[in-house]
């Protein structure tokens, strides 16, 4: 073994999953061990700790080859059970958005639009093995000539589906109050005036990101549970900005990086890609993310046995701040107290209202460590890390 | 004392009739209505919630149902499809009563259809259409 004492090297890990020696434990469980035992001595006994995400993630979306046609287009609009899907990739592949609405759609005009289906709702009809209706108009050439298309397609005859979201599991996101005097509709939720409530969309001590807060161990290649099914971490995610303000502990104050991810949505399920609505905002997809956190060394051991009480984020006001495009800071909160009901804020108490589900965000920890101690699945050193300042 | 939130649904013959009232002129009853409607074929549907001695509560109830009202317990108006929940929490931002509310420390959403009071609320604001009315039986009163 070419492992200094005290570190271990993904492949040491990697012959422990294949031999059935590994142990795995869950960010929670791993919370209590380092409590317990401090971070030095749970490195020793813990290999890999399994972290998991679920909520509503816009910047998701699919790519879909639909195979060619007879006669043969080249494909200009195209939709999906009427939802717009983006044909400017190539003769008949496109791509779908999450947060597409059917074309059809009031939207707000009569405010707040309920906007109930959309790109997210495509995604996971498809991946329930639903028949979706494949629309498609273009111009005609001389290699392309239909004009037209119309027919009705499952996920399985479907030559290629991929899952690619270009920005999933934030670490960390804003808490959100509405101080104006209405209700605020927004992508954070039903806001009631006057600081009604405080939303908040992150599982804290078990997020992925929030758990390998300078992105040591994730990077490229990174294999993941997306979607129900296997997937990889492919880059950072749009707007990744590792350069916030941090606790000591490393975890960012405000929202910082972010990862793109994909994988082959036919080995996907639909429990775990959800179309959302949100009233007054639009169409998502609920994603559940899973990933895996070999404990190379002490430091490692460290980063993952944050709790709740050790991670903050920001107030935002969303009724007036950010929609201005001036969002600040109103004050700091702790996961633990966005968890237990209340928020102490502006002097007074405050009901919180948590939009990704720690429920689910257990069960995807779960999955993936039985994965990993059934030999299952493997963990990957990344091609190339995730920029970390 | 006892007190339930109940669906009520007046056929069209009595819509015009005075019978809530009598709740408490006959039996000492007293009533918070949360929600009134009369539909297109003109039948009616309230929700109240009814307090006060149990016997006298269950006298107007009788009544009621003499009357030719439909009583129902709201529960059996608003449900959530569990397969669709995906226990987020959303809906504790909307509903007034607690029926929807969150377990710690598990983090569980519940829902608690004893406390609903039928305001829809949270039928919109679910993220994955979860929470379900069930209008043909309301129309059919």
């Amino acid at each position: 073994m070419a492992a200094r004492k005290g570190t271990k090297s993904i492949e040491v890990i990697n012959r422990r999953i294949r031999q059935g020696k590994v142990v795995v434990v869950t960010a929670d469980e791993m919370t209590e061990i380092v409590r317990a035992k401090g971070p030095a001595r749970a490195a020793r006994e813990v290999d890999v700790v399994t972290t998991g995400t679920f909520a509503p993630m816009c910047s998701s979306g699919a790519f879909i080859n639909f195979g060619h046609t007879k006669p043969a287009i080249k494909a200009a609009r195209v939709w999906l059970n009427r939802v717009p899907a983006y044909a400017g990739v190539a003769a008949v592949d496109i791509y779908i958005g999450a947060a597409e609405p059917a074309e059809d759609d009031p939207l707000n005009r009569v405010h707040p639009g309920q906007f109930k289906y959309g790109g997210g709702h495509v995604i996971q009809d498809l991946v329930a093995g639903k028949r979706v209706t494949l629309e498609a108009t273009a111009y005609g050439t001389d290699c392309y000539p239909n004009r037209e298309m119309r027919k009705k397609v499952t996920l399985d005859e479907l030559p290629y589906a991929m899952l690619m979201n270009p920005r999933n599991g934030y670490q960390n996101y804003n808490c959100a109050v509405n101080l104006s005097k209405k209700t605020a509709y927004t992508y954070m939720g039903v806001l009631k005036p006057e600081a009604g409530n405080a939303n908040y969309s992150t599982s804290g001590q078990l997020s992925p990101l929030l758990n390998d807060p300078y992105y040591r161990t994730m990077g490229l290649g990174t294999p993941i549970f997306l979607g129900g099914g296997r997937g990889r971490i492919i880059g950072p995610g749009t707007q990744h900005n590792p350069r916030v303000k941090r606790h000591k502990k490393g975890t960012p104050l405000a929202p910082a990086g972010t990862l793109m991810v994909m994988g082959d949505l036919k080995q996907m399920d639909p429990r775990w890609l959800v179309g959302v609505s949100i009233l007054g905002y639009g169409c998502s997809l609920a994603v559940g993310l899973g990933i895996p956190i070999p404990i190379l060394d002490e430091e490692m051991a460290a980063f993952t046995g944050i709790s709740d009480e050790e991670i903050f984020t920001q107030v935002i006001d969303y009724g007036n701040d950010y929609p201005k495009g001036q969002a600040k800071s109103l004050g700091r909160v702790s996961y633990a107290e966005l968890n237990s009901g209340t928020i102490r804020f502006q002097g007074r108490e405050v009901p919180t209202v948590p939009l990704s589900s720690r429920v689910r965000a257990r069960e995807i920890c779960e999955i993936l460590k039985e994965w990993i101690q059934k030999g299952e699945f493997l963990l990957d050193e990344p091609v190339e890390p995730l920029p970390s300042a | 004392m006892y007190s339930k939130v109940l669906s009520l649904r007046f056929p069209r013959k009595i819509v015009n009739e005075p019978v809530v009232v009598n709740l408490v002129k006959k039996f000492d009853l007293t009533f918070n209505i949360l929600k009134a409607t009369i539909y297109p074929r003109k039948e009616g549907l309230m929700v109240l919630e009814l307090r006060g001695h149990t016997k006298n509560y269950q006298r107007g109830v009788r009544y009621l149902k003499e009357m030719g009202v439909k009583v129902e317990s709201i529960g059996q108006d608003i449900k959530r499809n569990d397969a669709r929940c995906i226990q987020c929490g959303a809906c504790t931002a909307v509903c007034p009563t607690g029926a929807l509310y969150i377990k710690r420390p598990e983090m569980e959403v519940i829902f608690d259809s004893e406390k609903c009071s039928a305001c829809e609320l949270c039928v919109p604001t679910c993220f994955s259409h979860a929470m379900e009315v069930k209008f043909d039986r309301m129309l059919a009163g």
